[in-house]
């Protein structure tokens, strides 16, 4: 602790605003990180507000609990979602912490290329919902393995699909719980162990009592949650100029150490092959995250699928561009009063607690202490409802993929299949304490890029050439999908984010020079997937492919696709 | 499923309609929403000036509207595919189930 604060202080000291935006620039390349964190002085407002949105949910698992009783409501709510809750849930899913405080700190550093950053997480979202959502929904049941395996041999492509899963949701998780401690000595002023402990129990509560009717409505409520609060923030911004963002962009020129040059894009975006890299990473990573693909089980019919994600790309297209405005809020509401915001009264120490306080300070500005206390909450609360989510995927992915199909190949009832899942809840629950303390002090910047780029390299082309293409064979899926994992966590550790940044190599000398592997790891799958099914001269290939018309007239039609109820 | 219904939900030409419309629908707005993205992009990478360059006399930049701009269109197309697949792409899947349970 003692180590760490001298150590930030001498960086604040040194290296002055452009710390952060050099924060703000890696985080692009990392997906969002909140980095190392000072501990601040204890903030019991927050920790009350975090508190009564403790008690609300737990009080809406022990409601969740009374309704969970088969594997279908633990996995999918009974499918009895619907369509718009879904869409608030997936938003709740997917807007972190690091992307809320990240982004606004990063458009407060640098201004324009936060924008860039805040496209690129959007994007994803239309390929889910013209080439996927509506025949996942119509193959699916639990899993994304039960639509990816559709047709193939159960065995090969539930243990890849298992292992595609469990390494992004480590990944991703390592990156969520490590961002928890981070976030509780900045907020609460709390220690990092707490957080851990914290985050760790609380979300083993949701899931392993409330299943997935807990854990979408403390999405649900953490997304309207945030979406409320950024909504009230940039409405005051937006006041303070008669609702005229030139008003707002010329005030911000005028005190930003960077005058014009955070209206254009700046140094974010280094080569080309990098941002269309990352951009692939976050364009087709998200339609391969389970947490993402195992809500839209969760609604009743195709039709609800697509709203659902009709919703949740609006809510969070709507939420990225709050963020912006609020950077902007902070920048002109902020740096004109340095003795508030920053260290020492001057801005050339940085923002107190770092570049991501951003929209924390700001919070304050313009609602006073209980609504800091409020903003801090929710971005706590935030990590809860992400850790949530990604445990239960983990967890399906150990029970229905790996236990009763490949263990017990499909001969388990429903009892012990739950029995299973919950025994894993709480394995991952311990799981994700343990490397949440282990990463205390680790570089973790990289880790939910490298979540992106592994759903994007391994689980998405093997989803979509199964559902896609006649042609694909078991050998082939299975073959590729282990390809573009290889290659996207083999290029990623040669690349500078790890091989630098972590293992201490000196500069310059990666092996990948790309901040995102995806460029070449996605194609590697692709190809790989084609050229061994198109190789594939067995009899088992032959049963692949002749299986694909009656799996292409359920995921076209949804005729036999699994009920509301999932039997 | 059973094979024999399958086939004769693939034999219908209300499926082949429904597959052949879905599948161009849902591969232009694709198309649409990435040349929107990674054209940004590009001018991001190659063209800097151009995104820094005032709209008028203020300092706005292009790159502003533009970029809110990509934010609005990924939205839009977003629901214009669903309003097509939850009415006209609905009722022809309605229409086969009626044609092949009768």
């Amino acid at each position: 602790m003692k180590f760490d604060n001298n150590r930030a202080r001498t960086l604040a000291r040194f290296l002055a605003v452009a710390a952060i935006a050099a924060v703000g620039a890696a985080a692009y390349g990392a997906g969002a990180d909140l980095g190392q964190a000072q501990k601040q002085a204890t903030n019991w407002t927050a920790i009350g507000m975090f508190a009564i949105f403790v008690i609300a949910t737990l009080g809406i698992t022990k409601w969740a609990a009374a309704r969970t009783k088969s594997a279908a409501d633990f996995y999918t709510a009974g499918g009895g979602i619907t369509g718009f809750q879904n869409g608030l849930a997936i938003a709740g899913d997917y807007m972190s912490a690091a992307s809320f405080l990240g982004i606004s700190g990063l458009v407060f550093a640098n201004g324009f290329d936060g924008l860039i950053f805040s496209i690129g997480w959007l994007v994803g979202w239309p390929v889910i919902t013209f080439l996927m959502a509506e025949r996942l929904r119509n193959l699916g049941k639990f899993t994304f393995a039960d639509v990816a395996g559709y047709r193939f041999s159960q065995t090969p492509i539930r243990v890849f699909a298992a292992s595609g899963s469990l390494v992004v949701v480590a990944f991703y998780m390592i990156a969520q719980m490590v961002g928890a401690g981070q976030l509780i000595k900045l907020l609460f002023g709390m220690d990092y162990l707490y957080a851990e402990i914290l985050v760790g129990s609380i979300m083993m509560i949701y899931v392993l009592f409330g299943g997935m009717t807990a854990t979408t409505w403390v999405q649900i409520i953490k997304a309207c949650m945030l979406l409320g609060g950024a909504t009230f923030m940039a409405l005051a911004v937006l006041i303070q100029f008669g609702f005229s963002p030139e008003a707002m962009f010329t005030k911000a020129v005028e005190v930003h150490s960077k005058k014009e040059a955070i209206m254009g894009p700046g140094a974010l975006i280094k080569d080309p092959v990098s941002a269309i890299s990352v951009g692939m990473a976050l364009m087709f990573g998200t339609a391969g995250l389970p947490h993402i693909l195992m809500r839209f089980f969760t609604v009743p019919n195709a039709k609800e699928a697509r709203k659902s994600v009709g919703w949740a790309t609006t809510w969070i297209g709507y939420f990225y561009i709050l963020t912006f405005i609020i950077g902007f809020g902070a920048i002109t509401n902020l740096i004109p009063n340095p003795a508030n915001y920053f260290v020492g009264g001057e801005i050339s120490k940085g923002l107190v607690g770092g570049g991501n306080m951003a929209a924390v300070h700001l919070a304050g500005a313009v609602g006073g202490n209980w609504f800091l206390g409020f903003i801090s909450a929710v971005a706590f609360a935030t990590i809860l409802a992400v850790v949530a989510g990604l445990t239960l995927s983990g967890a399906s992915a150990v029970s229905h993929d790996l236990y009763a199909s490949v263990w017990r190949h499909g001969r388990v009832d429903q009892a012990q299949e739950l029995r299973v899942s919950k025994m894993t809840t709480v394995a991952l629950g311990v799981i994700a304490v343990v490397l949440g303390i282990a990463f205390e002090k680790e570089n973790v910047a990289y880790m939910v890029m490298l979540a992106f780029v592994i759903a994007a390299s391994a689980n998405f082309p093997v989803l979509f050439m199964s559902v896609l293409w006649k042609g694909t064979t078991t050998k082939g899926a299975v073959t590729g999908g282990f390809v573009g994992l290889l290659t996207a966590v083999t290029l990623t550790v040669l690349s500078p984010s790890v091989w630098v940044a972590v293992m201490k190599n000196p500069a310059g000398s990666a092996w990948f020079p790309y901040d995102s592997a995806a460029i070449f790891s996605i194609p590697a799958a692709f190809i790989t997937i084609w050229l061994v099914s198109l190789l594939d001269r067995s009899a088992r290939g032959d049963q692949d492919r002749a299986g694909f018309p009656a799996q292409q007239v359920r995921s076209e039609t949804g005729i036999g696709a699994a009920g509301a109820s999932g039997h | 499923m059973e094979t024999d219904l399958a086939t004769k939900i693939a034999s219908h030409p209300k499926y082949q309609e429904l597959k052949a419309k879905r599948t161009s629908f849902g591969w232009w707005l694709s198309l649409a929403g990435m040349i929107a993205y990674y054209g940004f992009i590009l001018l991001v990478a190659f063209n800097k000036p151009l995104l820094a360059q005032k709209l008028g006399t203020g300092v706005t930049t292009i790159g502003m509207p533009l970029g809110v701009a990509v934010i609005v269109f990924t939205i839009i197309i977003t629901w214009i595919y669903i309003r097509r697949a939850n009415s006209e792409f609905d009722a022809l899947t309605e229409q086969i189930v009626k044609g092949v349970m009768k």
